[in-house]
């Protein structure tokens, strides 16, 4: 729902008695002076799975590198309006590490880091301190197995992690992200280079994650985001078209017709 | 029709007359190389090989101190004192490349930002530039009295003047390829482990160092080749006298700047002459082996990657 000024209201759709993990406040992103997301407000649950859908070039990544603060990393990515994460606008943490130690992120492309299998894992625990080699041991076997991964590399902890298979790499970023043991996990288009079996085994442990923490997933595939997703938000062209929930988008109760068009296959 | 088409099939146009000439030239470019390194081989082994075959006693090259060429009665050709002056003086020059050079190319690679970085590494291959007599000119007229004046030695052109200077000289080239090393990292690593909450160091310690490894030991070894193979710093710096060195303030000589020293006051042909060409072949094997091992090593990255 997009008002007089631009700016996209905060949809009501929430559920009784949730705590606010995520909190947005009229954010835009732009790089230089290209737009890529303009006024988004809403709020994100504790243990629900928020799905963003949206075609390309809608600014769901931007969306997401605003969260954690990797915009960081690109000089002329500018941030504007509120990211409360905790109640806590994100760019006011002065350990930006701490906060990055807090949301796990998963990105589209698998990112296998050039160490054994078993360091990729245990590396966030490692970097937070964490020495036991048994607690260490336990955490890259249960994280591995969450991905669904264990089972095909028990056997070789030891090999370089970016030696794997895409799909295999992407199922350890995932154990990775796991391994943080985040309060928000975030997803930007994991399953792009999984296969469908194993998709679904990793869809079914997201169900089960919810239990432990929130989790933002972006995704181009929208019966995914029906499969997995609470409430979904659609992005478009950078704004925020609305947020709903998820059953209410795919059977047609939508504020805005383009959402219908959009969730139907019927865009362009 | 037909045949008009078979006509374009069989003509031979400008553009493929230019890809074969093309071609050719790019071929006579890259073999010129090996053709050189050949020559050079072939060359230095017809003036030092009946040297080796006849006159000298291998066991006193590699084993004898003594390097008495111009003796009347009783030439002596042992080169051990020279190995172990190139030798010490590489070896200290390491010492203090390598920690500069690495803490150089991890800044600037992985630390500095925006101008610093560029200004820097602008700086760093400014110094990669500067000429080795000058680096020697440095050593004579700077370091000289300041090693005097700091250790309270007689003589200040010794192994710790001419390694340091050595050292200096290396640093930039190694920073160079240290950072290239640093740079053929994907930066998605990077990423990936920061998003985990990684601090910078812990990325580039945890992460960038271990996936750069082979290449940081392309550099270091292709820096111990420059210097083995540096010649002229060194006669200036190291004091030029044959020594066994016992500390770093002993004065010693390189195989290298014995030859550039001694090679124009000899007969061509002579014995003294077919000696200095030995000194040649060994450098020659050495920095061959040295520049072998590094390749070997960055190949091992290409392979891992």
């Amino acid at each position: 729902m997009v008002t007089d000024e631009g700016r996209t209201a905060v949809d009501g759709s929430t559920r009784d008695g949730a705590e606010v993990k995520l909190s947005v406040r009229d954010l835009s992103i732009s790089y230089g002076d290209k737009t890529v997301l303009s006024g988004v407000s809403f709020d994100v649950e504790e243990h629900e799975i928020f799905g963003i859908i949206g075609p390309a070039n809608s600014g769901k990544t931007s969306f997401l590198r605003a969260l954690n603060r990797m915009d960081d990393f690109i000089p002329e990515m500018q941030v504007e309006g509120e990211v409360l994460f905790n109640g806590m606008e994100v760019r006011r943490w002065r350990n930006v590490y701490a906060l990055r130690r807090r949301i796990g992120v998963v990105f589209p492309l698998p990112v296998g880091l050039p160490l054994s299998i078993y360091d990729n894992v245990a590396l966030s625990p490692q970097l937070s301190g964490i020495k036991d080699k048994t607690v260490l041991d336990e955490t890259v076997e249960r994280c591995l197995r969450r991905a669904a991964l264990w089972d095909e590399v028990k056997d070789r902890l030891d090999s370089l992690g970016s030696l794997l298979s895409g799909g295999q790499q992407q199922r350890l970023t995932i154990a990775r992200a796991l391994s943080q043991e985040p309060e928000l996990l975030l997803l930007d288009e994991f399953s792009i280079a999984v296969d469908p079996v194993t998709t679904m085994r990793i869809e079914d442990v997201l169900k089960e994650l919810k239990q432990e923490m929130t989790i933002i997933l972006v995704t181009n595939l929208v019966q995914q985001a029906r499969r997995l997703a609470d409430r979904t938000a659609f992005f478009l062209s950078g704004e925020l078209v609305e947020v709903a929930a998820t059953e209410d988008l795919f059977t047609g109760q939508v504020q805005d017709a383009r959402s219908r068009d959009y969730v139907e296959g019927r865009f362009g | 029709m037909e045949a008009s088409a078979a006509g374009d099939f069989d003509r031979r146009n400008s553009s493929w007359y230019v890809d074969k000439v093309v071609q050719a030239l790019v071929f006579i470019g890259g073999i010129s190389g090996i053709l050189c390194i050949l020559g050079i081989f072939v060359f230095i082994s017809k003036e030092g090989f009946g040297f080796i075959a006849n006159t000298i006693d291998i066991k006193e090259f590699f084993t004898s101190p003594n390097w008495r060429p111009t003796s009347e009665e009783n030439p002596t050709y042992g080169a051990l004192a020279l190995i172990a002056g190139t030798a010490s003086v590489t070896g200290l020059a390491m010492v203090v490349a390598v920690p500069f050079s690495l803490g150089a190319a991890i800044y600037i690679g992985e630390f500095a930002r925006g101008k610093t970085r560029e200004v820097l590494k602008v700086l760093v291959e400014m110094l990669a530039a500067i000429p080795s007599v000058v680096w020697g000119f440095i050593g004579l007229s700077i370091m000289n009295p300041v090693i005097i004046d700091l250790f309270d030695v007689p003589v200040g052109l010794n192994v710790l003047n001419a390694g340091v200077i050595l050292g200096l000289m290396a640093a930039p080239i190694m920073t160079t390829i240290a950072e290239d090393a640093l740079k053929a990292v994907p930066d998605h690593y990077r990423e990936a482990a920061e998003a985990m909450g990684a601090t910078r160091w812990q990325v580039t310690f945890r992460v960038v160092l271990p996936a750069a490894k082979n290449g940081l030991v392309a550099a270091v070894l292709l820096g111990v080749g420059r210097g083995f193979g540096e010649t002229m710093a060194v006669l200036m710096a190291s004091g030029h006298s044959i020594n066994m060195p016992d500390s770093i303030f002993d004065s010693v000589r390189a195989l290298t700047a014995t030859i550039a020293a001694e090679l124009g006051e000899t007969a061509v042909g002579s014995d003294h002459y077919q000696a200095l060409f030995t000194l040649g072949i060994f450098l020659f094997a050495i920095t061959f082996v040295i520049n072998l091992a590094a390749d070997l090593v960055l190949r091992g990255i290409r392979k891992e990657a």
